[in-house]
């Protein structure tokens, strides 16, 4: 054996294993629960919006990062995968293929690529994706599919409001709030995902299944769905408790909408969330209490998209201002 | 004391990662090398200035001979590991990778002749006679430094600064880097000796108080260190839980006492001294039995290594000995490490010779050796997750890319231990503490002219 041929490199001379394609396919495990009872809920139309967001976001991120970034694509990092598979989560499952394609194209295009691909954008690109559909295509985006009977039929599913639209809609013909929590689906349909929606905003139990995997996994701290969904739970909490005619229970809030699929698998997206354990408290409390000012005091029925986003437009800030506990160094000194 | 009774068991809060930690030679006994037909010796094995030859060309010197003087305070006396004659003093490449002034013996052909008054019995000495100043001096004589791997000179850690009072002793028993069992087979075989040792560094500082820290993957050395000290007055014995960089002196202090050495200071600031178990052995010898530093254990070993052992060698051995006491070297080694695999160096040659901070030799295969493809930043948070600095990596490397060095300095880049935890647990497989070593090394410059 000849030493010419020894390697040289500075310590640490062995690495952990971690990978982005590890971690990134552990988000896309993390997401199959939500995934398969979208499929089992909504039939062929979820599978088709799932196919078509995943195939067309990879597509696009392939090309773009070939012939604009001028780089050697790394779609087999699952990026663009997961950016593809949260895009169809939040958008109806009866959406037709071309708003899909146009919202893959922001979210990858507009949302990741324009700023220089993987780890440099500051917004999420999925809801990049999903807002600029619902600006653009208000009324195909929120006309939400009823569950099916027959998982495989395919078009003219009826289609209904969401719980969160349902609720919003009743308040503001003045209909007290007891009288319209008799119309939409108990507990139990809400946390197994027996409901209209989204895609995957469906079963609270399946997120809550994925989620687990995520923090067992080590791919996610809990700071910030804890955070996050702490501060919607007391925040409507308290807004019950003033008012229950007006005001929806926190358990519903909780179980209904995007709140959970946002505060798991959205909020926490690495790239567009803070860097320190402090900041990600202080963001999630932000994106939930921007939420819950939206759903009960805006226009729209939901807002955990505008909510992240709008956090999302801090974190270059808090990861200025908030460091870390530095080792021996004194609070103030 | 049973496995089961490990309890109380500390480690430090912040930060940290759980490497694999391949202990393959934690039951080989240490074993004896005979010494070499020539060493060569540096003159830097040491933080600080390099020694000062004292030795002519073809003298014939004695084991244990002063060879070379330190040169100032912060450096440390050399002395002859074989005896022969001086052949010459000529630049050899050490564990850095350059090439350095060593001093090269060639063994005599009479057999081995060591200096007066060193005794090399195997009686245990424990009545402490020397007083303070005298236990230091004789430290500084016998050329110690620190075995762990840092190699800083033990008496000048041992010469308290005025203004300041160290309370406790803390005895680095942790060997937190995977691999290394150099010092967990010493406290086996030798930890008689170390409490010794660790009483006459007691003395030397003026303290009643001394902790022995052990990690928890190490119950035997936990249970025999426990046995030994329990009827010692002030030395116990603290288990600690497994977390590298746990040896780091800094998250050792954090884990043992909760003290915090302040940002920029050293661990006497806050009343503590940290001295590692080989060290405390090396003190026993130097002062009990007047024999000065001239061999150490060095653990050699690796997934691919025939027999991965622990040897007693003389320092200034080629690597490339002890790797065929090993077995060999193994087909499709890729990378030969001196130290461990977080922060040890890699060699660009076998001829590199035993130094006194040598406490491991880690043959690497090829498929290990090669770093991955550098990906783009994910801003997964695991590098500020894993320092136990509290520092950003992630930001180190940024700004230090961009050369902002003045933003590095005010982000506490001088504060890193470079555990290497960042780099370790990277997805995107970024080399955050070259970068930082390379931003440290630009502030300590900047510093350096600012204060100038």
């Amino acid at each position: 054996m000849s030493t010419q041929f020894l390697t040289i490199s500075p310590s640490p001379h062995i690495h952990s294993g971690e990978s982005v394609n590890k971690l990134m396919y552990g988000v896309l495990i993390a997401l199959a629960p939500a995934l398969a009872v979208s499929f089992y809920v909504f039939g062929l139309g979820a599978v088709i919006v799932t196919l078509i967001a995943v195939l067309s976001c990879v597509f696009f991120e392939y090309i773009l990062t070939k012939y604009l970034l001028h780089r050697e694509p790394a779609i087999t990092d699952g990026s663009a995968v997961i950016t593809g598979v949260l895009l169809a989560f939040n958008v109806p499952s009866n959406l037709p293929w071309w708003i899909i394609i146009i919202g893959s194209l922001v979210a990858i295009g507009v949302g990741k690529i324009s700023f220089g691909g993987l780890g440099n954008n500051p917004f999420n690109p999925a809801l990049v994706g999903r807002v600029f559909l619902l600006i653009s295509f208000p009324v195909q985006m929120t006309s939400w599919p009823l569950p099916l009977e027959n998982a495989w039929q395919l078009a003219d599913a009826a289609t209904g409001a969401t719980p969160l639209g349902l609720i919003k809609e009743g308040l503001s013909t003045g209909k007290p709030l007891s009288d319209l929590m008799q119309e939409v689906p108990s507990y139990v349909s809400l946390l197994l995902g027996n409901v209209g929606g989204s895609v995957g905003e469906v079963s609270a139990l399946a997120l809550i299944i994925g989620v687990i995997y995520m923090l067992w996994k080590k791919i996610i701290t809990w700071h910030i769905p804890v955070a996050m969904l702490g501060t919607a739970f007391i925040f409507t909490g308290g807004l019950w408790l003033i008012n229950p005619e007006k005001f929806a229970d926190p358990v519903f809030h909780l179980l209904t909408g995007g709140l959970l699929l946002g505060a798991f698998f959205m909020a926490t997206d690495y790239v567009t969330s803070p860097m320190t354990t402090k900041a990600m408290l202080i963001f999630g409390a932000g994106v939930g209490f921007i939420t819950i000012v939206i759903r009960e005091f805006g226009s729209y029925p939901e807002g955990v998209s505008f909510a992240i986003l709008i956090m999302n437009g801090f974190v270059p800030l808090m990861n200025k201002y908030i460091k870390p506990k530095r080792f021996g160094v004194k609070k103030n000194g | 004391m049973s496995l089961l009774t490990i309890n109380n068991v500390k480690t430090f809060p912040k930060g940290g990662i759980h490497p694999a930690d391949h202990k393959l030679s934690a039951g080989v006994p240490i074993k004896k090398l005979d010494p070499p037909a020539q060493v060569a010796i540096p003159l830097s094995q040491h933080i600080g200035a390099p020694a000062t030859p004292v030795v002519e060309k073809r003298e014939k010197v004695k084991v244990g001979q002063l060879i070379a003087k330190g040169n100032g305070f912060v450096s440390a006396n050399i002395h002859a590991t074989i005896s022969g004659i001086v052949t010459k003093v000529d630049k050899v490449i050490d564990s850095t990778g350059y090439k350095r002034d060593a001093i090269i013996i060639k063994a005599g052909r009479e057999g081995e002749e060591w200096a007066d008054g060193i005794d090399l019995s195997d009686d245990l000495i424990t009545e402490i006679t020397l007083e303070r100043e005298d236990i230091i001096k004789k430290i500084a004589d016998a050329g110690i430094v620190g075995m762990g791997g840092a190699t800083f000179p033990s008496h000048v850690k041992l010469s308290v600064p005025k203004g300041r009072t160290a309370e406790y002793l803390i005895i680095n028993g942790v060997e937190c880097e995977p691999y290394l069992t150099a010092d967990h087979r010493l406290m086996l075989e030798k930890g008689a000796e170390i409490i010794v040792g660790a009483r006459l560094l007691m003395r030397a500082l003026g303290v009643e108080k001394a902790i022995i820290g052990i990690e928890k993957n190490k119950p035997d050395a936990i249970e025999k260190m426990a046995e030994l000290t329990a009827n010692e007055k002030g030395i116990t014995v603290q288990p600690l839980k497994v977390q590298y960089p746990q040896g780091g002196e800094k998250q050792l202090i954090k884990a043992v006492l909760n003290r915090e050495v302040p940002s920029g200071g050293l661990p006497i600031d806050v009343g503590v001294v940290v001295h590692n178990v080989g060290t405390a052995f090396a003190v026993y010898e130097a002062v009990q039995k007047n024999k000065p530093l001239v061999e150490r254990v060095v653990t050699v070993t690796g997934k691919d290594v025939k027999n991965p052992s622990n040897f007693l060698v003389r320092i200034g051995t080629p690597v490339m000995q002890l790797i065929d006491a090993a077995g060999g070297i193994p087909e499709h080694t890729g990378k030969v490490v001196s130290g461990g695999p977080m922060m040890g160096k890699a060699l660009n040659s076998l001829d590199v010779p035993v130094a006194k901070g040598t406490s491991g030799i880690l043959l690497i295969p090829n498929e290990e050796a090669k770093r991955g493809e550098i990906k783009p930043c994910i801003r997964c948070t695991k590098c500020v997750q894993v320092c136990p600095m509290g520092l950003e990596p992630y930001l180190l490397m940024t700004l230090t890319q961009k050369e902002m060095y003045e933003e590095v300095e005010k982000e506490k880049t001088m504060d890193c231990i470079e555990c290497g935890s960042c780099s370790f647990i990277c997805p995107s497989d970024r080399p955050l503490l070259d970068y930082i070593r390379l931003g440290k090394r630009t502030v300590a410059s900047l510093i350096r002219e600012r204060n100038n």
